[in-house]
């Protein structure tokens, strides 16, 4: 006797009687729909960029204050200090401490929330429509008089650091940092996270200080996305924020040096389960009249899932759970980054899979069906992360930091279309070239380093 | 009016059956030129067999890997090259898969979905290429990282005793690896019945329109032949009388955690009483002026960060009965579990005997309306939170009705809450940190 069957065959399954069916055709995709942007400078210095987009009621802000660290070199001090300064910024005020700052905001639906990089001190929030005004009042109160009191500093202090040791626990992080410096060495674009001790050394004298020097108005830009008519938002922002002042301008970055080719570094993180390749290169600036080949190409990489390696180390050798590459602006230009999370045993295959699949950019140039489906997955993807206040705001905002208007985003699509197979197959023979790589690998050195050294092509620790 | 008042935004709601049993909602949303189709499948990881552990997420993951009409890796390109993204996600109590593209590949976007319910294609190297992945993603999410799995797959086996409920949604590589072929051409012809899933699309319906669209799904999907759908076990079991505690060690981690876990009302049969959860998390937690934010991190300075919430995987009404409330805090060495616990007991007490202000009650109101509006600016989320609710309560309108459902919520109702929470039994998850873990600094 053998028992019921309950359920069809793996084959059986994939099967029907009809057989295999036509996909579809596509329609043709609509216009990326973009609001004008209204754009005015204050007298103080604070530009403002409104824009109308409903959908929900709601409006998003995004102020950008550059925050250069006066030093040439990264400086422990300087990170610390405008580390504490962010933390510290939404805890009181002559009229507020931080209970009655959080209280006006939520009476509005708003969130505010303040960060810091070696880049930018940026002020971002969210709130319904109709409490603009209030966000903008505690907005300029926090700006224009925020007291950093002494008790507040004492407390962030403390917490910052339990958080540092939190954050520097996650391998992601470990390898952030040390791809950073491989990137840039000492230049003050690497202090992304302050370490403890710094942070301990930090006097509420100093973050008072550090807001004076820090937190001024000539050269802030404020981006207002939202159910809000842009006229009467910038008139309300003139209103609140026109008296924030400040005697000097804002700190602009400098530019970074280029990555240099070179071996990949290792990086011991004892007990490490899996190993983070991070590879990089100099990268394209948005106006660099190769960026939008250059896109193209990136996608055809890794820019997307069905990209070379991906398909490679993730669905053909199960190496991964993601492998993904992109560009990181910073001031001046650039920078391609390469970044896969690996089992420790298969590290050095993973890193020979990357390599083969990069010197296939030089060799084996992207198919006109390669470019097509990254052309059509860059017009639809910009599509659809344009299709909301937030991402409207964070595009404009980021655009707006390189200099560049909504026009330019406008006119991608036009962009996308025209580039050719031609020329998305130079720009990856000149970009994803081997050659031009380095990085680092972050793992048990104990077990993936001696695959690596025979390997070749890195070194350490 | 109160800021809390914004009208809801006008979606209307279609719905329909096809003769195979597959749920339709199709819901327009002309303010986008976007669109969002998704399936919900009626199997989530409390429904997967004992031994086979993480199998609901394995096979999520073979849903992608090729079916009769497309090859292996077509779905996520034909996805891709028609400027859509793309992905899937197991919970307790479904499985979803979703695509959001611009209007103009509604069709592709349904061929594609139907393509992979009517006949996946199982096949032993993608089987085995996909629990490598697998492994990947747990050893990425868990295994090689502080705090990793914390709390979602720890508390759940201190505060439940059955399996569905108790055991670890990602898997045991050892039960992952021994998943068969057949295994998995079993779990699909018993849950992925299309009777046991809903198909949803919402967003730029453009000029297919509603009847349009639904004609379209019928087309795709129409001669999936039907099959028996699975009865459904209750998951139900006691909630703990009594408090139970748990320690585990995280090799990776600087500091210590704890998180409580408390068991809430069944969200179908008392979706109010369920709701005040959601609130009383909100009043506990959200911003800086919440309870234990003024209490533990800026009072007492007893815990680094501090968060709670209704629902263990996502927000409210994500799963069904039973869920859980939880509250989850990092401290500092020198801080004890007990400490902590005591505090939270006592804000929670006070709640219980005075409830929130009215007026804290209506900021936390105001930022609830805000957060679900900013959530449903995307097609993808909106379109998700629908189907979802659709699915799990036949409510799709539950998303909708979320904020004016929070902001009607009294004081007593949140009180009622708190009070619950102190009266049952709870489960008491502590993290300690490994010797191999790097110290703080540096």
């Amino acid at each position: 006797m053998t028992a019921a069957r309950t359920h069809r065959s793996a084959e059986e399954i994939g099967r029907t009687e009809r057989g295999p069916r036509a996909l579809p055709a596509l329609g043709t995709t609509k216009q990326v729909p973009l609001p004008d942007v209204v754009t005015e400078t204050l007298p103080n210095g604070l530009t403002v960029l409104a824009a109308h987009r409903p959908g929900v009621p709601l409006v998003e802000a995004v102020l950008r204050i550059p925050a250069a660290s006066p030093e040439p070199a990264a400086d422990a001090a300087w990170t610390a200090g405008v580390e504490v300064l962010a933390e510290t910024m939404l805890t009181g005020t002559a009229g507020r401490d931080r209970v009655g700052i959080d209280d006006d905001l939520a009476a509005v639906g708003a969130e505010l929330g303040v960060g810091v990089d070696p880049e930018w001190l940026q002020a971002g929030g969210s709130a319904l429509a109709s409490g603009l005004p209030v966000v903008l009042d505690v907005l300029a109160d926090v700006l224009t008089g925020a007291t950093h009191p002494d008790d507040e500093v004492a407390r962030e202090r403390a917490r910052l650091a339990e958080r540092i040791a939190v954050a520097r626990a996650q391998p992601r992080t470990v390898a952030r940092e040390a791809v950073m410096r491989k990137r840039f060495g000492d230049h003050p674009i690497v202090g992304e996270m302050p370490t403890a001790e710094a942070v301990a050394a930090v006097t509420p004298e100093r973050v008072r200080a550090l807001h004076a020097d820090v937190v001024v108005p000539g050269g802030a830009r404020l981006v207002l996305v939202g159910d809000i008519d842009p006229e009467t938002a910038i008139a309300e922002v003139a209103r609140r924020l026109g008296g924030w002042a400040g005697d000097h301008p804002a700190r602009r970055l400098s530019a970074p040096p280029p990555p240099r080719p070179g071996d990949l570094e290792l990086v011991h993180r004892p007990g490490s389960v899996q190993s983070q390749l991070r590879l990089t290169a100099p990268g394209v600036a948005r106006t660099d009249e190769r960026y939008t080949a250059f896109q193209l190409a990136n996608l055809v990489f890794g820019g997307y899932f069905s990209s070379r390696w991906m398909e490679n180390i993730r669905e053909d050798k199960g190496y991964t759970y993601g492998a993904h590459s992109g560009q990181e602006f910073v001031p001046g230009g650039a920078v391609l980054g390469l970044e896969t999370d690996v089992a420790s045993d298969v590290t050095a295959a993973a890193l020979l899979e990357t390599r083969y699949e990069l010197g296939r950019m030089v060799a084996v140039p992207p198919t006109d069906a390669e470019v097509a489906s990254a052309r059509r997955y860059a017009v639809g993807s910009l599509l659809i992360s344009l299709d909301s206040q937030s991402a409207l705001a964070g595009t404009l905002s980021s655009l707006d930091a390189a200099g560049l208007g909504v026009e330019w985003l406008r006119d991608r699509p036009r962009r996308l279309e025209e580039v050719t197979t031609e020329q998305v197959a130079e720009a990856a023979a000149q970009l994803f070239a081997p050659s031009r790589f380095t990085g680092v690998v972050v793992g048990d050195a104990d077990v993936i380093g001696p695959r690596l050294a025979a390997l070749g092509g890195v070194s350490g620790p | 009016m109160s800021l809390t008042d914004v009208a809801t935004p006008a979606l209307e709601l279609h719905r329909a059956t096809l003769s195979n049993g597959l749920r339709v909602l199709v819901v327009p949303d002309p303010a986008t030129p976007v669109v969002g189709v998704s399936v919900h499948v009626d199997v989530g990881f409390r429904s997967e067999p004992e031994g086979r552990t993480g199998f609901a997420h394995l096979f999520e993951h073979l849903m992608f890997q090729g079916s009769e009409s497309l090859e292996k890796l077509e779905h996520f390109r034909q996805v891709q090259a028609a400027g859509g993204i793309f992905n899937g996600s197991t919970h307790q109590d479904y499985t979803d898969y979703f695509e959001v593209l611009p209007g103009a590949a509604l069709e592709r976007a349904l061929f594609l979905e139907a393509d992979r319910l009517r006949a996946p294609k199982l096949t032993a190297e993608n089987l085995r290429n996909q629990v490598d992945v697998v492994k990947e993603e747990i050893r990425l999410n868990v295994h090689n990282r502080p705090y990793g799995g914390f709390p979602w797959i720890l508390l759940p086996p201190v505060l439940y005793d059955t399996f569905p409920n108790a055991h670890n949604g990602y898997g045991d590589f050892s039960e992952l690896e021994q998943a068969s072929l057949d295994d998995a051409a079993a779990f699909f012809d018993t849950f992925y019945a299309p009777g046991n899933a809903l198909v949803t699309v919402h967003g730029d319906l453009g000029e297919t329109g509603v009847d349009g669209t639904l004609a379209l799904v019928e087309r795709h999907f129409g001669d999936i032949p039907a099959r028996p759908v699975p009865e459904r076990p209750s998951f139900a079991e006691p909630a703990p009388g009594s408090e139970r505690r748990q320690s585990v060690t995280d090799a990776h981690a600087p500091l210590p955690a704890l998180a409580l876990g408390y068991r809430v009302p069944d969200p179908a049969a008392d979706p109010d009483g369920y709701l005040a959860h959601a609130m009383l998390a909100s009043v506990l937690t959200d911003g800086e002026a919440a309870r234990l934010q003024r209490r533990l991190v800026h009072a007492d300075g007893l815990v680094t960060d501090v968060s709670a919430s209704n629902g263990l995987m996502g927000g409210p009404f994500d799963a069904r009965d039973p869920d859980t409330f939880t509250i989850t805090a990092v401290h500092p060495a020198d801080v004890s579990a007990d400490r902590v616990t005591a505090a939270v007991d006592e804000e929670l007490d006070r709640l219980a005997e005075q409830g929130p202000g009215a007026a804290e009650l209506e900021r936390q109101s105001a930022r609830w309306a805000a957060a679900l509006h900013r959530e449903d600016d995307r097609v993808m989320y909106r379109m998700l939170g629908l189907g979802a609710r659709e699915l799990l309560y036949g409510k799709a309108e539950l998303a909708l009705e979320l904020p004016s459902r929070l902001a009607a919520l009294t004081g007593d109702d949140v009180a009622a809450a708190a009070a619950r929470l102190r009266s049952a039994g709870r489960a008491v998850l502590t993290v300690e940190p490994g010797s191999g873990a790097s110290g703080a600094g540096a």
